[in-house]
């Protein structure tokens, strides 16, 4: 389970935008470091991020190592009604993780 | 005496020469090890082989970035986001970084706006390139040049 999460603002209106921020802890190791002892650290990253908004795709990113450590991502969504925003990501060993949030629709 | 005071010079001037190249010595390592690398195919292979227009793309980068490891990057792309026309994509390129994709976001029908933000490194200095893939097969693309005084990826281990 790879920790992170996602700010969305408190209330929303109808088919206007707001932003959607994401923060991901993750050491994002680029392969190209050296240990203490001189051996190399292999590559670990987040490759794949994804935002869902009642099943449909709202936004996807591939994460390459040019990204920092602990990737922030932020972007602007629109929705038609309440629903569940999903924010999943995985790393390139498997690992997963996600954070949701409530959208209201005042 | 003056045979002394000229010694005193010739050291001097040697010490003065070695710090300066000293000094100098990081950006001559950066251009050795991250020899900046020709992005043209990898735009081409997103593009399929139709050469992007120069226009429509707001990169947000500080001027002068003194750490690469978190480099603040925002990125607008002029396009109202409607059925007709609006961002597919949008690829960021580093051309000195060792792999030169950095991301690429994929922008759905729930996306509002054509912008996004996000933290990359920089492993010099460089141009930092954008590229924006619209409905109806176009695609936009907007360079940026940005100045940094300690690049990412670059530690002791590869100098």
């Amino acid at each position: 389970m790879i920790p992170g999460k996602i700010q969305v603002p408190a209330s929303v209106k109808a088919g206007e935008a707001f932003e959607v921020r994401v923060l991901v802890q993750h050491p994002m190791e680029t392969g190209f470091r050296r240990d203490l002892d001189g051996r190399a650290i292999p590559m670990h990253i987040v490759d794949k991020l994804s935002c869902t908004f009642g099943g449909r795709e709202v936004f996807r990113v591939e994460l390459g190592s040019g990204m920092s450590a602990n990737p922030y991502i932020a972007f602007f969504a629109k929705v038609p009604a309440s629903g569940e925003l999903v924010v999943e990501w995985s790393d390139d060993r498997g690992d997963r993780g996600r954070a949701s949030a409530a959208i209201i629709v005042a | 005496m003056a045979r002394d005071i000229a010694m005193k010079r010739r050291s001097f001037f040697a010490r003065v020469a070695a710090i300066a190249g000293a000094a100098a010595l990081p950006s001559r390592a950066q251009i050795r090890f991250q020899p900046p690398q020709d992005i043209t195919p990898l735009i081409l292979e997103i593009t399929k082989g139709v050469t992007p227009e120069k226009k429509g793309v707001e990169v947000e980068l500080p001027v002068l970035v003194e750490n690469g490891n978190t480099v603040p990057l925002r990125v607008r792309v002029a396009s109202p986001m409607t059925d007709a026309d609006h961002v597919k994509a949008i690829h960021v390129f580093a051309e000195r970084n060792p792999r030169p994709c950095v991301a690429s976001f994929y922008l759905g029908a729930l996306c509002a706006r054509p912008e996004v933000s996000a933290r990359i490194r920089l492993a010099g200095t460089q141009t930092v390139t954008v590229l924006a893939e619209l409905s109806g097969n176009r695609y936009w693309v907007g360079p940026r040049d940005v100045l940094v005084t300690s690049g990412a990826c670059l530690d002791d281990a590869s100098l």
